[in-house]
């Protein structure tokens, strides 16, 4: 890949089996914005960000179509690296997923499984865990318990976690699938911080179904209902003065 | 009306309770006799002699402690690599909804029921006869590979099914490979299923003696010397002792094995405890 990291979308439609769970969706994402997108439940929030890093492909039965290119590159093209692709395009999950192991050995995950694995790389390693602790704010609330298991971790502190082991991967785009959906109300706004923080460095893709959080923290925002995208631009313009009756009536929550 | 359907209710749920209690009683009774009855007769006769002594005018079990030993760790050595990979294989490299997995499902549902008598003539024709094995240790040793084959295969399944889709999930989604996956994410926290499994199984090896009775060759007075020396296990002594004029004996050795086996069975209980803390729990 070369160093541009903008997602474009084209006419892309996605099946599970015999369902039609994207329809037509083009959409382009450039570099160091926060992308909100918003819709009900079932609309294909969640099926088009995992378009991105291919986690589609782990779901039997499903079928992509269209022209999805990161950086220029078609991201579905056989010679894509697709472990390469996840390293670049990192994930956030709904509900935390920290692994059942130590806070050093689930930021070190990603960094060993692309070579930092040997004791000679142990300084760079260390570097590297502290480093991306210290993005997702977590390091001083972790900074003496490295080797106790990650599962003893609050709730709000384990997505941070699982924050920092994407970003340990020194990922472009990071993507997230509702993040704070399962948090409290403190540990979200500290996670919503974090994402106006990193915004910087990184192409940030955020599903969500908080419209507050969507103004918040989205430079743009995309409205999807039922597998299509009714609405797609700048999260001002989409909140203020929406094109479409389908928009408002969703955000003014008359529906959904 | 109302209250008659209440007391109804109330009769109904007292009798139910009692019925269970009744039931426990006498399952917790059943167990307790056993236990209380086979140590009382055996221990009295458990001497050093037996536990250690050379076999001479009387009988030890010191060949049958060499020859479980033998036993386990062939049986293990072959059934934990190849059970652990064929339950990987059936969790993580197939859809299973195919129809090939629901037979293999079966198959293996099928083979854990089957009576060890049957393996033991199988090991026998096979392992003993065709393969020419003899009677040995070896050719038990795959007997029981066989058989605890299916058991391990079906609880590390179940063990790795149990392992949350999220954290493999995660664990893709850090670019990591699929065979990273299995091993540094999904074996890992399966291991206490896997590790209890496997220690159920040495239980199942050293009270198996009907597929020993036709494989090994039951020489109770010889130290095996190796792997394709014939022997004898404990179980079998027990019942070569009983069948040859040793009860005493026969009572102590069946003590000891009872012992035994219920020390492997606490084991297993603490090693999943201990190995189960902090996993899987989330939030």
């Amino acid at each position: 890949m070369d160093n541009k990291f903008n997602m474009t979308v084209k006419n892309c439609d996605l099946y599970y089996g015999d369902f039609h769970a994207l329809k037509n969706v083009s959409m382009d994402i450039d570099e160091h914005e926060v992308t909100a997108l918003i819709g009900p439940s079932g609309c294909g929030k969640s099926t088009f960000i995992r378009i991105f890093n291919r986690m589609n492909d782990l779901v039997e039965g499903c079928r992509v179509t269209g022209d999805i290119r990161i950086g220029g590159r078609n991201i579905f093209d056989k010679s894509t690296d697709v472990p390469l692709l996840r390293k670049n395009v990192g994930m956030v999950f709904q509900k935390p997923n920290p692994f059942p192991m130590s806070v050093y050995d689930n930021i070190a995950f990603a960094p060993r499984t692309f070579g930092m694995g040997g004791i000679k790389k142990r300084r760079e390693l260390d570097a590297v865990v502290e480093r991306s602790l210290k993005q997702a704010g977590l390091w001083d609330e972790v900074k003496d318990r490295l080797r106790k298991n990650a599962m003893g971790l609050s709730g709000g502190q384990q997505q941070r976690l699982c924050i920092a082991r994407a970003l340990a991967a020194e990922p472009k785009i990071l993507l997230m699938d509702e993040p704070t959906s399962a948090l409290d109300p403190i540990s979200t706004g500290i996670i919503e911080d974090l994402i106006n923080e990193l915004k910087v460095n990184y192409t940030i893709v955020i599903v969500t179904h908080n419209m507050q959080q969507a103004t918040r923290i989205s430079d743009k925002t995309a409205f999807f209902l039922l597998g299509e995208v009714v609405e797609y631009g700048s999260t001002e313009e989409v909140f203020t003065k929406p094109q479409n009756k389908k928009t408002e009536n969703y955000i003014t929550g008359r529906f959904g | 009306m109302r209250t008659k359907a209440h007391k109804r209710k109330v009769l109904k749920y007292v009798c139910l309770k009692i019925a269970a209690l009744c039931g426990l009683a006498i399952s917790l009774a059943a167990l307790v006799s056993v236990i209380v009855f086979v140590l009382m007769r055996g221990l009295p006769y458990v001497n050093a002699q037996l536990l250690f002594g050379d076999y001479g005018k009387s009988p030890s079990i010191k060949p049958a402690f060499a020859g479980t030993m033998y036993l386990i760790v062939i049986s293990i050595a072959i059934a934990a690599p190849v059970g652990i990979g064929s339950a990987i294989f059936l969790t993580e490299y197939t859809n299973s909804k195919s129809r090939l997995i629901k037979i293999i499902r079966v198959a293996t549902e099928t083979l854990a029921g089957i009576p060890s008598i049957v393996y033991g003539i199988f090991g026998y024709l096979v392992f003993v006869a065709a393969l020419g094995l003899k009677y040995s240790l070896i050719g038990g040793g795959i007997t029981l590979a066989v058989m605890i084959l299916p058991v391990i295969v079906r609880s590390t399944e179940e063990s790795l099914l149990a392992v949350p889709k999220s954290l493999r999930e995660g664990s893709y989604a850090l670019g990591s490979s699929k065979v990273r996956t299995i091993f540094s994410v999904v074996l890992p926290c399966a291991a206490s299923g896997i590790v209890t499994s496997l220690i159920l199984a040495v239980g199942r090896v050293i009270s198996e003696s009907a597929v020993l009775i036709l494989t090994i060759g039951m020489v109770v007075n010889k130290m095996p010397e190796n792997f394709a020396s014939p022997g004898t296990s404990l179980a079998l002594d027990v019942y070569y002792f009983g069948s040859h004029g040793y009860p005493e004996q026969a009572a102590a050795t069946g003590a000891v094995l009872l012992v035994l086996v219920m020390s492997i069975n606490a084991l297993a209980t603490v090693l999943g405890k201990i190995f189960g803390k902090g996993e899987l729990v989330n939030g």
